[in-house]
């Protein structure tokens, strides 16, 4: 823009340098713009818009009832009602417990599962990882449906049925345990992004720092804990951002297996709770606006920790300029 | 792919120690899906033990729907593996082009935001999507996008985009340009150039990135189930949900079968691509 502008100006005193400005900034910007245009329409449709929306519904009594024209603006009313909830303590503390544990075993599991394919040789190595990567690449209801049947309730149940001869008592799982079942649930799946990073975080290691503590004398526990472990701490501080944050927004496997459950908001967590409100009501009135403010919370938090990831790990030194430019 | 750190593979008993711990962590992801291989195949199973021969009895689903009562009331499963089919297709292709566009752009252009959008891009890349919905919910209603195939497919590819965009990137960040400088001063403009000359280099970092795209579209739940209730177009993930839903004493069999026909191309793909998979994953950090 401030460059048309610029060439306005100078319309007076040259006619023909109008012209030029403008044809020079088309020169230099169209084929640019032709490449991005498309991503830049899909971000601002799907990721700008709606931040900017969600903060704007969450001040707005926006719901089914109202449908989307005759909502009214109504403050933080939202806010107020979510603090007020009788309902919120619980989940602030159902979504802390969740996330802390299903954290710790994803990154405990995945830094595991990481050195020991790696100390393994490397063919069983590369299975073992596909194995893990399982979960992950499953569509999430089929996994859900897996986990389901192991939990299932008495007679049934692979776990019921498999712990029975080492004294366990047979129990339906989701309802009894749904904690331990949701930890296990995400965990599996979750455990292997830890996995990746930290395999080739070690590959990258030099051979020569194991090598020279093999002649020192170093059995395995003392090269891992001594040299392994303290190189990894950036990987690991990544994904423990990382996971922190995704940990914090999803929702879809507690939705598929207790969801939320048992009783009234056993396990419901902060991002369950705006799905329920806005989109998946148990009482049929959607109250969009409502969701939109719990929604909101998370996408501050979701906004403040990448860009802590991005200021953390340097990612401004990702984004130089081309080295090579020809016009 | 080499493993060149095999610390202490040696000495007897205790070389033994790591496989044995792996293979006890490992279990319960083996066990799952060992159930889930077989047990479409038996009448029923308990625990881990098959009851009754083998039979193909639960596949009836495929070719006799009528006579599975669990599917009586819901849409039969051909058409909704077209969609699945189509919704997986589509969002590939969305990706593929969008963000090929954009990581040539971003690679190659000096342009005024370049920066700025680049560390956006980074941003959206570890940004939870999911806590957009209600408002993206809004913006299909907008767009008259709403309950539509084609509304969800945008979505996800848009969803999909930052990371597409921040790999392709990638990629051609690793084409060498002389050639590309050869047919520029040749006098070809940007845009042919990008097509006839640079894309047919980035064409395995393509079908790495076209069949994560795919398989993530394929597997998708959430999007389909929010913004298509009235399930015309419904997919695979929404059929199983609702068989999944409907309490405790469902035929598993059936159910098990059905999931195994939803996972089969996922598993088929991750078989023969492995490796297209572990790099297009260990590149770029999504999870």
């Amino acid at each position: 823009m401030a460059v048309v502008e610029r060439g306005a100006l100078a319309v007076e005193a040259l006619p023909a340098a109008k012209e030029s400005a403008l044809k020079n900034w088309w020169r230099a910007n169209a084929t640019a713009l032709f490449f991005m245009a498309p991503v830049v329409v899909m971000v601002a449709a799907f990721f700008l818009a709606p931040v900017l929306i969600t903060l704007g519904m969450s001040l707005t009594d926006m719901a089914t009832s109202t449908g989307l024209s005759r909502w009214q603006w109504i403050g933080l009313d939202n806010y107020e009602r979510i603090i007020r909830s009788r309902f919120s303590l619980t989940i602030l503390g159902n979504t802390l417990l969740f996330v802390a544990a299903t954290l710790a075993f994803n990154v405990l599991v995945g830094l595991g599962v990481a050195l020991l394919t790696i100390h393994v040789d490397s063919k069983t190595g590369t299975v073992f990882r596909a194995l893990w990567l399982l979960p992950r690449i499953s569509p999430s209801v089929v996994y859900a449906l897996m986990w389901s049947w192991a939990a299932a309730a008495p007679p049934f149940g692979i776990i019921n049925q498999l712990g029975e001869p080492f004294g366990v008592e047979p129990r339906f799982w989701l309802a009894t345990d749904p904690w331990l079942i949701l930890i296990l649930v995400n965990g599996f799946v979750g455990a292997s992004l830890g996995m990746l990073v930290f395999t080739s975080a070690i590959k990258s290691i030099p051979e020569d720092l194991f090598r020279a503590a093999r002649v020192d004398g170093a059995n395995a526990w003392q090269i891992v804990r001594r040299i392994t472990l303290p190189l990894l701490k950036w990987p690991i501080l990544f994904v423990l951002t990382y996971q922190t944050m995704s940990l914090f927004a999803s929702y879809e496997y507690i939705f598929l297996t207790t969801n939320g459950g048992p009783g009234l908001y056993g396990t419901e967590t902060w991002s369950l709770w705006a799905f329920h409100t806005a989109l998946n009501s148990y009482y049929g009135n959607l109250e969009f606006g409502l969701g939109a403010a719990m929604a909101a919370v998370l996408v501050v938090m979701g906004l403040a920790i990448s860009g802590l990831l991005l200021r953390l790990f340097r990612f401004g030194d990702l984004v130089g300029d081309p080295r090579v430019e020809i016009t | 792919m080499a493993v060149s750190i095999e610390v202490q593979r040696s000495r007897g008993w205790q070389g033994l120690i790591p496989y044995a711990i792996i293979l006890l962590a490992t279990l319960p992801i083996i066990i799952l899906y060992g159930w889930l291989l077989y047990s479409s195949f038996f009448e029923r199973v308990e625990g881990l033990r098959p009851v009754g021969p083998f039979t193909l009895d639960n596949w009836r689903f495929l070719w006799a729907p009528e006579r599975v009562q669990q599917l009586q009331n819901k849409s039969p499963i051909i058409p909704l593996t077209i969609n699945t089919f189509v919704f997986a297709g589509s969002v590939a292709g969305v990706v593929l082009l969008v963000s090929s566009m954009a990581g040539y752009a971003l690679s190659r252009l000096k342009f005024k935001g370049r920066r700025m959008f680049l560390g956006g891009v980074l941003l959206l890349h570890s940004f939870p999507t999911v806590v957009l919905l209600i408002a993206t919910f809004v913006v299909l209603r907008w767009l008259g996008l709403y309950d539509q195939l084609l509304g969800v497919i945008l979505v996800k590819a848009a969803f999909e985009l930052p990371f597409g965009v921040w790999i392709m990137k990638g990629f051609f960040d690793t084409v060498p340009w002389d050639l590309e400088m050869a047919a520029l001063v040749d006098g070809a403009n940007r845009i042919v150039t990008w097509w006839r000359i640079v894309m047919p280099l980035v064409k395995p970092g393509m079908l790495a990135l076209g069949l994560l795209s795919f398989v993530q579209g394929w597997n998708e739940f959430l999007l389909p189930f929010i913004f298509m209730p009235s399930g015309n177009q419904a997919t695979l993930s929404m059929m199983v949900r609702s068989l999944l839903g409907e309490g405790r004493f469902v035929d598993y069999g059936t159910l098990t079968a059905i999931g195994l026909f939803y996972v089969m191309p996922v598993l088929a793909l991750f078989l023969f691509a492995q490796e297209y998979f572990l790099r297009i994953y260990s590149g770029g950090v999504k999870g």
